[in-house]
């Protein structure tokens, strides 16, 4: 079966390069690691691939508010690359600091196509960093390639700024009438989440959200950290039948197998 | 120009909330508003404009800024009543500036320039009514370390008389005169000795004073000089270089001394401990091990992982930092253990971190803790917020460690750091773990710059506290310039673009250029080529500034190009400061003209051993007979013992899964909140193949005899490596001292005790290796914990001393972690065992802390009893017949019980009747012998749980060995324990769920 080619961005304090890689092998992809500045150096080489990844880490230190300096540097040099990368039907993914990237450079949910910060990721409710296991739904209806059909999943969330605010209500209506919400946290018995199920006061409970094209997704949580059955913290009393992770790469390479 | 930026009110500010807590919980205080404003000081760009500000600095929809004017009213609301305003000193590491001037260089490369400053602060706007004086000083002090930073507090009322934060930085770092001074040895007298010694920080002693002037007397060496253009008196550069080498911190004088050892009648003569008890221990242990690759020989010790693979692994301590400073004592451990593992070998890469952490108790009245002391509690928090940016910001899981309480770590925390490391077991062929230094190779520095901060640190840390600790020893660390140099290493290795590293800790370049020049046998070093964080540093402050986030890199000059061209690509600074030679010397530059020149093997060989006496005198306890109140009560009191306690606020901070790898986590059970006995880790993303990493430390038995202190840290870490489904034949482990000064003086006089404790525990660490054949890879000494308490109203001065520590920290294979082990019941149903005996030995046990009793005899651990035991439980995991296992540990039994009935939400029924003991409990009371049961610290025991279909199984692989049947799980949520016909404890999981829960909450 053909292999998708992925851009795995690294450099500048990313850490989540290693796993995401690998999950984007154990699905069918054929990732490739590039650090910033290099692409930055030749944008053109973008063109390669059909995912393009931005993992989580801490880049810059996240010193600045998190992904913001890294965010600004996408913004100023890879703007008309990425928008080419979308139009091209292709796919981008952000995954906690790559999650807060696309927020910020505005690529995320760009409600009006223009790379204005419409949303954005503050500190958690609990002021400090927290990693869980939280379990997560697909929202109904949503636009999200990835996440389209997704069963209930469990991953972790470790992050210190991961709490969805929207700029005002008109946005958080467009993101609920778009249906661009791709993922939301989930209570065990089905009520709205809240602490810690909702791991950080997150608007709505979103942990993740997609733009117009439902190509381009962005979620707070970790499917990279849930590469084998033996990731789960649970494992030892029941053995989880897939390392569920994966099923949200395993979308997104099928989409962009058919349609790139 | 000054930038404020705050969060917009409809956007609440978690930090502010949990901060405005902490205050009342701490300090009962009531802050009705609390908010946050990061500023940033800029000065000496060209042309940045509001939309590079907006573009760098701002989120656009839930922050505001202001620029050049205050956003205090905007941020804090009308009605604040305080602010406070907290940078960093100058000269402090400020790594949020770091990065404030790298954004704006990326954005806008022409409008930073030289002249380009920019440093960091933050303000707090306070809303409460008006704080009495001493709750203001109070409060605010806690924001902030005076060392480090600076406050400025404003009231109101100062606001509106137009008093405002200072609008530039401060001052810059006070210039040293850029000169090199003389001495001349000769003319001094054993007096003047001393008082050179003490009066430049060099902390060495008059014997090695007199080794360095007879040196300074040797005719071939003063040749040598003459020709060098130098003349016979020392350079401050010498002498610095020869008092870093020579410290305490760098050759464990202590460690490896020659001892006259006293026990009773009995003496004997020890020389060295390291090669009497460390290394030859290894020694035997290597002829039947095969998986050692480098141990003692470089920053970390490596071992075989698996053909592909090698793991190395190392510990180090940051406890005088971090009594200082613990959010960057901590902070600058972490990193700098990071860097022990990427100066491993050709560079490892560093996949975890675990620490151990042992303060005070810190919810001690504020009276108990002496002036100048940190409270344990500010010591706690900071250390753990260090441990928590080291690791999570570089992407480094911490995966395993602990928690410890004692009083004694008032006058000097421990904070042991450690990193694990993976290699490619070849690269083109040759062993990744070995260095290749050739003469002619560049000595490359990269990292960050040198500046003026951490000079003095390896000769500080040999000295005791007191009021004249250097704060320049003291350092924030940034993991973020330390992972941008990682990154590139890692892509340098792979490209064979270097052959050799070191990093650049303790004693700085004098100490990395140094060791690599062993390897070729010379060094010529150009100080002015080094590049600095601002002008004004003497050379000798350049050669030994323990400035952070540096290496050292030997590189074969045709790849030198490469090399340079990669680390600008990723924004890494890295420059050629000199070039290994076979010479036989050390030879350092500046401006031009040779300013020093150390003979390698005198500088690395030439130091005297140091001389010591001991005496053992071993404690002796009158056994007395002990009152307890119900077993029911003791249960909730030793679970809510912070020695005991669920640890999870503290550690769901750290991140402990990043890399993907996590097999068994820190938390175990249905709702991921249960204990775990340690980690198991996969690092090979297509093998099953893993390692466990967990750790032992008994410091409560040192007072009773060192020896079982030490035998109880080795049985400890490895049956908890044994109770993860470790394999018992396949693992390494490292060896941390922490001990208060052992040589004796007249402001020491128990000195030749606490040495002896030292020959004692280096012994018992020696025989519990030998009985496990558990080689040791690498270790550290730190042998002056203890501080000096000397203020107005104490007198005379007192002297706190830690209890004698030794960690053990261990890395063992499991072979498929498939087969790992969680400490959590279960099923109800299962079978309940208890393996081990189960001793009448109660001394240092929680038990006593809890009570008050005093009991006569400590825990021993018979280490062939246990090693029969180990290799059973291996086997019974490996053919899958357990189904949780935990070690028992602190409190014992019953904290083995209650914590996998924590884990699995279950309870269980069992009864004492089967215990393996090797005692007879007193029939006349058997209230206290089940106490004594429950509660016994006996060493290599566990907790197992067992499906009832393989209970025969599991029992024929215990024939003749210590495996008792205590009962079952049960869906019911009580802990029900009886013994004979009594009912002697009888808890609810969830009672003793909110004592375990609540201990450190």
């Amino acid at each position: 079966m053909k292999k998708v080619r992925v851009c795995v961005i690294t450099g500048f304090g990313i850490n989540a390069d290693l796993e995401l890689a690998e999950a984007f092998r154990r699905t069918g992809g054929l990732p490739e690691r590039v650090h910033l500045s290099d692409l930055i150096e030749n944008p053109a080489a973008l063109d390669r691939f059909g995912i393009v990844a931005f993992p989580g880490g801490f880049s810059f230190g996240d010193h600045l508010g998190s992904g913001k300096v890294f965010a600004s540097l996408c913004k100023q040099h890879l703007r008309a690359r990425l928008d080419a990368f979308v139009n091209a039907g292709k796919l981008v993914i952000g995954i906690c600091n790559g999650f807060q990237m696309l927020v910020k450079m505005g690529i995320l949910p760009n409600l009006e196509g223009d790379w204005a910060q419409d949303v954005s990721l503050i500190h958690n409710d609990s002021g400090v960093f927290e990693d869980r296991w939280v379990r997560l739904d697909s929202f109904p209806g949503t636009r999200c390639v990835w996440t389209i059909g997704l069963p209930p999943i469990e991953l972790p969330v470790r992050h210190g700024e991961g709490k969805f605010v929207a700029r005002d209500a008109g946005v958080d209506n467009a993101l609920v009438d778009g249906r661009l919400i791709a993922l939301t946290y989930r209570s065990a018995n089905g009520g709205p989440a809240r602490y810690p199920e909702n791991p950080n006061g997150s608007l709505r409970g979103i942990a993740g959200i997609c733009d117009r094209t439902g190509r381009v997704f962005g979620l707070m949580p970790h499917p990279e950290a849930f590469l084998t059955p033996y990731n789960h913290p649970r494992w030892t009393r029941s053995l989880p039948e897939r390392a569920a992770g994966l099923l949200i790469f395993e979308r997104g390479i099928e989409y962009a197998r058919k349609n790139t | 120009m000054r930038i404020e930026l705050f969060y917009r009110p409809s956007f609440p500010d978690g930090r502010a909330a949990r901060l405005a807590a902490s205050i009342w919980k701490n300090f009962g205080a009531s802050i009705e508003r609390c908010a946050l404003v990061d500023v940033y000081l800029i000065e000496g760009t060209a042309g940045i404009g509001p939309e590079d500000i907006e573009d760098v600095f701002v989120d656009r929809v839930a922050q505001d800024y202001r620029l050049d004017r205050p956003a205090a009213d905007d941020a804090g609301g009308a009605g604040w009543r305080y602010l406070v305003e907290i940078a960093y000193r100058a000269g402090v590491t400020d790594p949020v500036a770091i990065t404030a001037e790298e954004a704006l260089r990326l954005r806008r490369p022409d409008a930073v320039t030289k002249q380009t400053r920019v440093r960091s602060a933050r303000q707090y706007l306070f809303t409460c009514g008006d704080l009495a004086a001493a709750d203001r000083e109070r409060i605010f002090s806690s924001l902030y370390n005076p060392l480090v930073e600076t406050a400025l507090v404003l009231t109101r009322e100062e606001w509106n008389a137009g008093r405002r934060p200072p609008a530039a930085s401060p001052d810059a770092v006070s210039p040293s005169e850029v000169t090199v001074r003389e001495f001349d040895l000769a003319s001094l007298d054993d007096e003047a000795l001393n008082a050179f010694s003490r009066e430049k920080l060099l902390a060495l002693s008059l014997e090695e004073m007199h080794t360095v002037k007879d040196h300074f007397r040797d005719e071939a060496f003063l040749a040598a000089r003459r020709e060098a253009g130098l003349s016979g008196a020392i350079t401050d550069v010498e002498i610095e270089m020869i008092a870093q080498t020579w410290s305490e911190h760098c050759k464990h004088k202590i460690f490896n001394a020659e001892i006259d050892y006293r026990d009773g009648e009995r003496a004997e003569k020890i020389v060295s401990v390291f090669k009497t008890f460390v290394k030859k221990t290894t020694d035997l242990v290597a002829r039947r091990k095969k998986y050692l690759l480098s141990v003692f020989e470089d920053d970390s010790g490596v071992i075989r992982f698996d053909r592909r693979h090698a793991l190395c692994f190392k510990v180090e301590t940051h406890n005088s930092p971090s009594a200082l400073d613990p959010y960057g004592g901590a902070i600058t451990g972490i990193v700098g253990v990071n860097r022990d593992v990427l100066a491993t070998g050709r560079m490892a890469t560093p996949i975890f971190n675990t620490n151990v952490l042992c303060f005070a108790d810190p919810s001690a009245p504020e009276s108990d803790v002496p002036p100048g002391l940190l409270h344990p509690r500010r010591v706690m928090e900071g250390v753990h917020r260090g441990i928590i940016d080291g690791g999570n910001q570089s992407g480094i899981p911490v995966v395993a460690g602990a928690f410890l309480f004692d009083p004694d770590y008032m006058g000097k925390p421990l904070v042991f750091c450690g990193t694990g490391g993976l290699l490619p077991a070849r690269l083109r062929g040759e062993k990744s773990w070995v260095k290749i230094v050739r003469p002619g190779d560049l000595a490359v520095m990269v990292g960050g710059r040198i500046g003026k901060d951490g000079i003095h640190g390896a000769t500080f840390s040999s000295l005791a506290l007191d009021e004249t600790s250097p704060t320049s020893a003291v350092q924030i660390g940034d993991p973020i310039t330390q992972k941008k140099m990682w990154d590139f290493l890692e892509e340098a290795r792979g490209l064979v673009l270097f052959k050799g590293l070191t990093d650049n800790g303790a004693g700085g370049l004098s100490s990395s250029l140094g060791e690599l020049a062993k390897r070729s046998g010379g060094v010529e070093i150009e100080l002015d080529r080094c590049p600095l964080k601002y002008r004004g540093l003497a050379p000798w402050e350049i050669l030994v500034s323990e400035s952070q986030e540096r290496m050292s890199v030997a590189v074969n000059p045709k790849d030198i190009d490469a090399f340079l061209a990669l680390a600008k690509k990723r924004s890494v600074e890295a420059t050629a400061v000199g070039t290994f030679t076979d010479s036989g010397f050390i030879r350092i530059r500046h401006g031009g003209t040779t300013v020093g020149l150390l003979d390698m093997e005198f500088l690395h060989d030439g130091l005297p051993v140091m001389k010591l006496k001991a005496e053992w005198k071993p404690m002796r306890r009158r056994a007395e007979s002990h009152r307890y109140e119900s077993n029911d009560a003791l249960l909730l009191k030793v679970l809510a013992n912070p020695n005991v306690c669920s640890r999870e606020n503290l550690v769901r901070q750290y991140d402990h899964e990043v890399r993907g790898c996590s097999i068994v986590k820190p938390f175990a059970g249905v709702n991921a909140d249960g204990h775990a006995d340690g980690a198991v880790y996969k690092p090979v993303f297509d093998s099953w193949r893993g390692f466990t990493v967990t750790h032992g430390i008994a410091p409560r038995l040192s007072p009773f005899d060192a020896y079982d202190m030490a035998a109880h840290a080795v049985d400890e870490a490895f049956r908890a490596h044994v109770a993860l489904g470790g394999d018992p034949e396949y693992a390494a482990a490292l060896d941390n001292f922490c001990w208060p000064d052992p040589i004796a003086a007249p402001a020491n006089p128990d000195g030749e005790y606490k040495l002896a404790q030292l020959v004692r525990a280096g012994r018992g660490l020696q025989d519990a290796c030998l009985a496990y054949g558990l080689p040791l890879i690498s270790g550290k000494d730190s042998m002056k914990n203890d501080a000096f308490v000397a203020a107005a109203n104490v007198k005379p001065a007192r002297k706190i001393s830690i209890k004698p520590t030794l960690l053990v920290s261990l890395v063992g294979i499991v072979g498929d972690v498939r087969r790992a082990q969680t400490t959590d019941f279960k099923a109800s149903g299962d079978l309940v065992f208890v393996l081990g005996e189960t001793g009448d030995e109660l001394g240092g046990s929680i038990l006593e802390l809890e009570t008050g009793n005093a009991y006569p005899d400590c825990p021993k651990v018979n280490f062939e009893k246990a090693m029969k035991l180990y290799r059973a439980l291996a086997r019974a995991v490996r053919k899958g017949l357990v189904r949780s296992c935990h070690d028992c540990a602190e409190g014992g039994l019953a904290v083995a019980l209650a914590e996998s009935a924590i884990g699995g939400r279950l309870g269980f029924s069992i009864s004492l009747d089967d215990v393996p003991y090797a005692w007879k409990p007193d029939s006349r009371d058997p209230s206290a012998s089940a106490t004594e049961l429950l509660f016994s610290e006996s060493p290599s025991r566990f907790v197992v749980t067992v499906s009832p279909a393989n209970a025969r199984r599991f029992q024929s692989l215990f024939k003749n060995l210590p495996a008792g049947f205590l009962g079952i799980v049960t869906e019911e949520q009580r802990l029900n324990v009886r013994f004979g016909n009594d009912q002697v404890l009888s808890v609810g999981l969830n009672e003793a769920l909110d004592a375990w829960k609540g201990g450190l909450a």
